[in-house]
């Protein structure tokens, strides 16, 4: 058949379904194959995301595990599963991380949140949040330095009602212009001490390489 | 515009160029693509960003529509666009996650905006589906570009008002060998939030808008003066 005969036939609604059905199938096809081709570097490129933040709240000499290798999960107060990523030297754990997350002014701040065996903040870093550009983007290391105080604080330093911006009586700077922001990060991170607090002694519990990869997970239930 | 012929009709190559930067701008003469453009534009280097996305997306579906244009029948043409547009764009994303992911980062969140953004159909319908492969490119090229200046000019007007910075962040989109563009034009300067904010993007835009409508009309002003000084029959 040739192009011009193709062309008549435009106008019959056998060819109009055919051609969206088939423009449907090669969209779909093509999406499926897309999908499946990139889904293991997408995965790799994000557990690589993951190492680099956790990198930035727990220090290389706490570990000589892969941080991603050994997560453990915990139901937080709420009973939402929290997974919980542990620096182990030589099966002792030393420091962990975990994400904590705020009620922003647009929507979530996710956070990452380090701490040591005795619950002191060795790092926090915000991994995603939706706050306006300029303003409520101070709580990223990469805008301002703000997030940086928190390091070495913990929950009884300062003290629980004190953890707070200052409009709030707390010890926390807000940012001019925007209030909801760093008191929604202040917050969760409250509540990753609070949690860390509820859950210390399985947390820190000794472990070896072979039931840290999952078989924890019994003793949360 | 051409109307689809048998003959190859010659390419309009200056006046693609002209209707895509400024007469037919995507922003100031169609004022499509507004909800993105009011939603990316608090900085000048998000308003890059988000230009430079959908050039690149703009004219790779203005080729391939204008590849397929005698195969479409008109009835069922919308859907097929939007598929094809929708389908491009989830290509375009998911490539760059897994292979330009650092770039990713800072273009993901454009990207998904860009499957709103009715420009790309607007050009599929009104240009690409009834021109040659050739012209089609350099439509999205310039209707891309356009946009992506005029992005750029709302972006900037709105951040040196907004926080009394231009380019914020330019390093992180360009890489650090661009960060000279980062320029912090008022210190100590404590923002002017709404600027930021939605409705500055509205009045930024009015302004934008407005100021299209005076150099028009100065334009048109001056073509008048000059033929009425060129014709004998009219005193200067």
């Amino acid at each position: 058949m040739n192009l011009l005969a193709v062309l008549k036939q435009r106008q019959s609604v056998a060819y109009q379904s055919l051609l969206l059905g088939g423009t449907v199938a090669l969209a779909a096809s093509l999406l499926v194959v897309a999908d499946r081709v990139t889904r293991a570097p997408i995965a790799q490129r994000h557990a690589e995301d993951m190492n680099a933040s956790l990198a930035q709240v727990i220090p290389p000499t706490l570990h000589d595990n892969d941080l991603l290798a050994n997560m453990l999960t915990l139901p937080d107060a709420d009973g939402t599963a929290i997974p919980v990523y542990r620096a182990l030297v030589a099966g002792q754990v030393r420091a962990l991380a975990f994400q904590v997350t705020g009620r922003g002014y647009a929507g979530d701040i996710d956070v990452l949140l380090g701490l040591d065996t005795d619950g002191r903040i060795l790092g926090a870093r915000v991994l995603a949040h939706k706050e306006t550009p300029g303003l409520g983007d101070k709580i990223e290391v990469a805008k301002a330095d703000w997030i940086l105080a928190f390091n070495g604080l913990s929950l009884g330093h300062p003290p629980p009602e004190r953890w707070a911006v200052k409009k709030d009586g707390g010890d926390f700077d807000q940012f001019s212009g925007a209030t909801i922001t760093p008191r929604a990060v202040v917050k969760a991170l409250k509540g990753g001490l609070d949690f860390f607090a509820a859950n210390r002694a399985l947390l820190i519990a000794p472990t070896t390489e072979s039931e840290a990869s999952g078989g924890h997970d019994d003793n949360a239930h | 515009m051409t109307t689809p012929t048998n003959r190859q009709p010659l390419i309009q190559w200056g006046r693609i160029a002209r209707d895509g930067l400024w007469s037919n701008n995507v922003i100031l003469g169609q004022l499509l693509a507004l909800c993105p453009t009011l939603a990316v534009t608090g900085t000048a280097t998000n308003g890059l960003g988000m230009g430079l996305a959908t050039t690149a997306v703009l004219t790779v579906s203005n080729m391939l529509v204008a590849a397929i244009r005698h195969l479409i029948a008109p009835e069922v043409r919308i859907p097929v666009y939007i598929v094809l547009i929708a389908t491009l764009v989830t290509l375009v994303d998911l490539g760059l996650n897994a292979y330009a992911h650092e770039l990713h980062k800072v273009l993901g969140l454009f990207i998904a905006l860009i499957v709103v953004n009715c420009a790309i159909l607007g050009r599929a319908e009104s240009f690409a589906s009834k021109n040659t492969v050739l012209a089609s490119a350099f439509d999205g090229l310039m209707m891309g570009l356009g946009f992506t200046l005029m992005l750029v000019v709302l972006g900037g007007m709105r951040e040196i008002i907004g926080s009394g910075t231009l380019f914020a962040g330019a390093s992180l989109l360009l890489g650090p060998a661009m960060g000279f563009l980062e320029l912090h034009l008022i210190p100590d300067y404590r923002g002017f939030l709404v600027s930021i904010l939605p409705p500055g993007g509205f009045l930024a835009l009015g302004l934008l808008l407005a100021g299209k409508r005076v150099i028009d009309a100065r334009i048109h002003a001056a073509q008048q003066r000059r033929t009425a000084t060129t014709d004998p029959t009219t005193p200067a």
